[in-house]
């Protein structure tokens, strides 16, 4: 599969999942993580996804915040809140529900 | 993030905008720290200006952070034209600050319910009569007759008595010293229906209604028990004397109920039964108010107290009738029973003032106007200079929406600190006003709170005008066509058009107010030119009363004292002062003949009351000690002019019709001018003086308790006199107390206070117009010359002549504020037709009337216009062609 962006509406998903596993990413990081786990075949565009994270944090799944790197240098670092968690459950299980029924409807057809 | 804490990120934009960047740029940095190239990772990321934004969009409201910008924006264009910003702001604040005061006023006396529960179920029970072909409506009830309406109508209302609100002499020590309270008759019911709690003791109860004379008890209003007693508890218990009764203090009334008539706060009720007419079925002297049960019908109420009511006449005149003009009979018989709303309370003052109230409330609304065509001139004008900047915005991608929010935010700079300085005018305006209606003696109190409603109208009045002065405007600035703009070529004359329709608005408005303006100051004029027939140079009124009522030879003793004190020039009794606003009235039959329906007034005199109020004897004598009522009178002219065509009546009998058809013959023993008696507004009136020695009916000498002294003083200034004089008086018989001093000129004047007031606003606002309209005349003129320059520039060059280029110059707005001015006239001459009662001896048509606001306005205009003028003839057309 060629570079593509990421499925409708699937990239908050992917971020809360990411997040979910390893806390405390910052964006860059968050971005690396989607495209190592999924073998480089998911790709975020990579400057919406701060909007998209800023999106979050206004509506409270997230909580952004500012820590000093090893090297000195100023990161902006994200977690998930409890409404990110359940969040992620509501969004993960809408998710299955359609991937499966659209499996199914590849399967009989 | 919450919705306030996007709010407050509106307001700390910067630090915003620096995270947002920080966090992009870290991004890079990340990337390259990867490993990768910085123009591919830069390409990957895409545009961070556009990022930016849209993270900053989530971040904070937008809408809030547009307001914002166009709020700093506005605020620097207001500090670009200091002047003129700050002249349009100070005639908006006056004319906000004068409508607020208005409305302050309009609220308390009129709209404002009063502070009870259910004020919307309460009524005044009033009567209408037709006599002589005039309507009058009569507010006052005799008692017994109210006890028979209540008992019938108990069943759908609770009905309420309450006394005229008036300033009494008591005593709270023994050692006599007199001072003033407020205070209100009411029927013990009133609490209840109003449902009201006691702050203290208990309030007046149904209990306290039953027998005449036996509930000395009083309760005190909250606001009294404050500035008298400090609220001190101990005041249960107390007493004070009223007149010879003393009364218990049983209470204080929690909250800020202070009776029934806006305009007069009580300080003390006490129960009707105390009052010493309350038996007497001939005597109307206490409001009747209705609170009718919830869901009862208002109409079945009022037929019922109808019936009631005439039954009750009918009963009561049955003896009578034959003594009484018939017309006057069925006049009684046929008033009708009004039940009329009246949430906001029941007053004399309230409905004397309604209607100079609504005109001035009109008035002030005019000035508004007219400040508010001055400032939407000034926007235009200004948005004339800004028309590339505007086309600038619309071409680069601003809308229209937008435009049109950023112009209305300008014109809320300007209004609201208008708004604000007109709040702070308001609140010193609106007590001062009431302070000028006021007799100094008898102050109209106003609770004059401001609150959410004050509050509330002043910031609708500030949107209202930003609305009003900046839509028309903003329209046109949004509507702005970038390409003709840009290239200079916009229609001059549509913006311009736009403001000589309002120069005209403004000039009719104008000639309105001043029309009225000149109407009101005549009225006054003529009102406090009137001839009274007295003179009340020097002359002082001493109300004087006793705890119990005096022989009459201690009462001459007094007038013996005085006039042998230095200072005084002459001094006698009367039963009140003449304007006084009290009088007694009565018919009168000449020969035995049945009277003819003229009543006349009468006020008993001492000798030498003549004298001291220097009225003169027409023929026969003054009185003598020795002439007693009933037996001798003296009659003024018109007396002799509506009963004896115009004879001379010295030696001529005639009766005195007294209720229950009593008559008691007097004979005129000196005739005498005519003097103004109750009303300066009545004409003069036929007046039968009568001795001020009485003789009961058993033949007894009468014994007084309370009577007027005046004197007339030997000095300029009578009032220097009075603390001396109070001394003197209780010198001369120790019973005697003098409760109240005024000079007969306070006692005129009081007349003319609503005229006074009336004159002086109306004056103030016609000032006030006639300024703005000027202003506004000056500033379109300016305005037009400066659009026009080079073409008058021009014209001089192939020669014009000054006569020519003035012409040029104002010839539109000539006409225009001649459209404006005969508008005006139209308008004024329509309206003065709902002022007419408020009139005295003045017209609308009058030549005078319509010449003096047509004079102002022509000065004013010629005045605005001279600057202008000048200008456009001094343009230099060689100065003028080489900046172009």
């Amino acid at each position: 599969m060629a570079k593509t962006d990421t499925l409708q509406g699937s990239l908050d998903l992917l971020v809360l999942k990411i997040l979910s596993r390893r806390p405390r990413l910052h964006g860059y990081a968050i971005m690396s993580a989607i495209q190592d786990v999924s073998g480089e075949v998911l790709r975020v565009e990579e400057g919406s996804l701060y909007p998209a994270l800023h999106r979050m944090e206004e509506a409270g799944w997230v909580r952004g915040k500012w820590i000093t790197k090893d090297s000195g240098q100023r990161a902006r670092v994200y977690e998930l809140t409890a409404a990110g968690t359940k969040q992620l459950d509501t969004v993960e299980s809408r998710w299955h529900a359609v991937t499966g029924a659209v499996n199914r409807v590849l399967q009989e057809a | 993030m919450s919705l306030v804490s996007r709010i407050v990120n509106v307001f700390r934009d910067g630090r915003v905008n620096r995270e947002i960047d920080e966090e992009l740029e870290a991004h890079i940095r990340e990337a390259m720290e990867n490993g990768r190239d910085p123009a591919e990772a830069r390409r990957a990321f895409g545009s961070a200006l556009r990022h930016r934004e849209e993270s900053r969009d989530i971040r904070l409201v937008p809408w809030v952070d547009s307001l914002r910008a166009d709020a700093i924006f506005g605020w620097r264009q207001l500090g670009k034209n200091k002047v003129t910003s700050a002249a349009a702001i100070l005639s908006l604040a006056l004319a906000i600050g004068a409508c607020t005061a208005a409305f302050r006023l309009i609220d308390a006396l009129l709209l404002r319910p009063l502070p009870v529960a259910n004020a919307g179920r309460l009524y005044e029970v009033s009567r209408r009569v037709v006599f002589n072909g005039e309507v009058r409506t009569w507010d006052a009830w005799a008692y017994p007759s109210f006890q028979r309406m209540r008992a019938a109508v108990r069943q759908q209302a609770e009905l309420i008595a309450v006394s005229t609100a008036a300033p009494v002499d008591l005593t709270y020590k023994s050692d006599e010293e007199m001072e003033k309270a407020c205070l209100q008759y009411v029927s013990g019911g009133m609490f209840s229906s109003f449902e009201m709690r006691p702050a203290l003791g208990r309030l007046l109860t149904g209990n306290d209604d039953l027998k005449p004379g036996a509930h000395a008890y009083a309760v005190l209003s909250s606001d009294y028990w404050s500035h008298r007693f400090g609220r001190d508890p101990g005041v249960i218990g107390r007493s004070f004397r009223l007149g010879n009764r003393l009364y218990e203090i049983v209470g204080v009334v929690d909250g800020p109920f202070t009776g029934t008539q806006p305009g007069t706060m009580v300080d003390i009720f006490v129960p009707i039964m105390m009052h010493p007419s309350v038996t007497q079925d001939d005597f109307q002297w206490h409001q009747t108010l209705a609170m009718m049960k919830p869901g009862a019908a208002v109409e079945p109420v009022r037929a019922k107290l109808q019936t009631v009511s005439r039954a009750f006449e009918e009963q009561r005149l049955r003896g009578s009738i034959a003594g009484m003009p018939p017309a006057i009979v069925r006049a009684i018989f046929d008033q009708r029973v009004l039940l009329t709303p009246a949430a906001p309370g029941a007053s004399q003052l309230r409905s004397d003032t309604r209607r100079p109230l609504e005109i001035l409330g009109v008035l002030v609304g005019l000035v508004l106007l007219i400040a508010c065509a001055n400032v939407a001139n000034l926007l235009t004008a200004r948005a004339a200079a800004r028309a590339r900047e505007m086309a600038l915005r619309v071409s680069i991608g601003g809308g229209r929406w937008r435009l049109v929010q950023l112009m209305l935010v300008q014109s809320a700079w300007l209004a609201f600190p208008a708004a604000a300085i007109g709040g702070a005018f308001a609140w010193w305006a609106g007590p001062f006003v009431v302070g000028m209606v006021n007799p100094p003696n008898n102050p109209a109190r106003l609770l004059l709170p401001a609150d959410w409603r004050v509050l509330g109208f002043g910031l609708a009045l500030a949107l209202g005008v930003t609305l009003l002065f900046g839509m028309v405007p903003a329209l046109r600035a949004s509507t702005v066509d970038p390409v003709r703009a840009l290239r200079g070529d916009e229609d001059p004359h549509s913006r311009r058009r736009l403001m000589h329709a309002l120069v005209a608005v403004q000039v009719a408005f104008c000639f309105v107010v001043l029309f009225v303006a000149g109407l009101f100051v005549a009225t006054f004029q003529r009102l406090s030119h009137q001839p009274t027939g007295f003179s009340a140079d020097r002359l002082l009124a001493l109300d004087t009363s006793a705890r119990r009522p005096q022989p009459q030879e201690f009462w001459d003793q007094t007038v013996e004292h005085l006039r042998q004190t230095p200072g005084v020039e002459a001094v006698a009794l009367a039963d009140a002062p003449l304007l006084g606003e009290v009088g007694w009235n009565n018919f009168v039959s000449i020969d035995g003949a049945p009277p003819n329906g003229v009543l006349v007034n009468m006020l008993s005199v001492s000798p030498g009351w003549l004298e001291t109020m220097k009225i003169p004897l027409l023929g026969g004598r003054d009185f003598l000690a020795s002439d007693v009522f009933p037996g001798s009178a003296l009659v003024n002219r018109s007396f002799a002019r509506t009963f004896l065509h115009g004879e001379n009546p010295v030696g001529r009998t005639f009766e005195i019709v007294f209720s229950g058809n009593t008559r008691l013959r007097f004979r005129a023993v000196g005739s005498v001018g005519d003097a103004q008696y109750r009303n300066s507004r009545e004409p003069m009136s036929p007046t039968v003086y009568v001795p001020f020695h009485y003789l009961e009916p058993n033949g007894a000498p009468g014994k007084r308790p309370y009577a007027t002294l005046l004197v007339r003083t030997a000095g300029a200034y009578p009032l220097a006199l009075a603390q001396f004089l109070r001394r003197e008086v209780a010198v001369a018989h120790p019973e005697f107390r003098v409760s109240r001093v005024r000079t007969q000129l306070e006692i005129n004047r009081s007349h003319a206070v609503r005229e006074r007031l009336l004159a002086t606003l109306a004056l103030f606002f016609a000032v006030v117009a006639l300024v703005l309209a000027s202003v506004g005349l000056y500033g379109v003129l300016h305005y037009s010359v400066l659009q026009r320059r080079r073409e008058i520039g021009i014209r001089i060059a192939v020669g014009a002549r000054a006569g020519s280029v003035a012409r040029l110059v104002t010839a539109g707005i000539a006409a225009m504020v001649l459209i404006g001015a005969a508008a005006g006239l139209a308008l004024g001459i329509a309206s003065a037709r709902f002022m007419e009662s408020l009139f005295y001896q003045v017209k609308a048509g009058d030549l005078p009337m319509l010449a003096f606001p047509s004079l102002a306005l022509l000065v004013a205009a010629l005045l605005a216009a001279l600057p202008a003028v000048i200008r456009a003839v001094r343009i230099d057309p060689i100065a003028m062609l080489r900046v172009e």
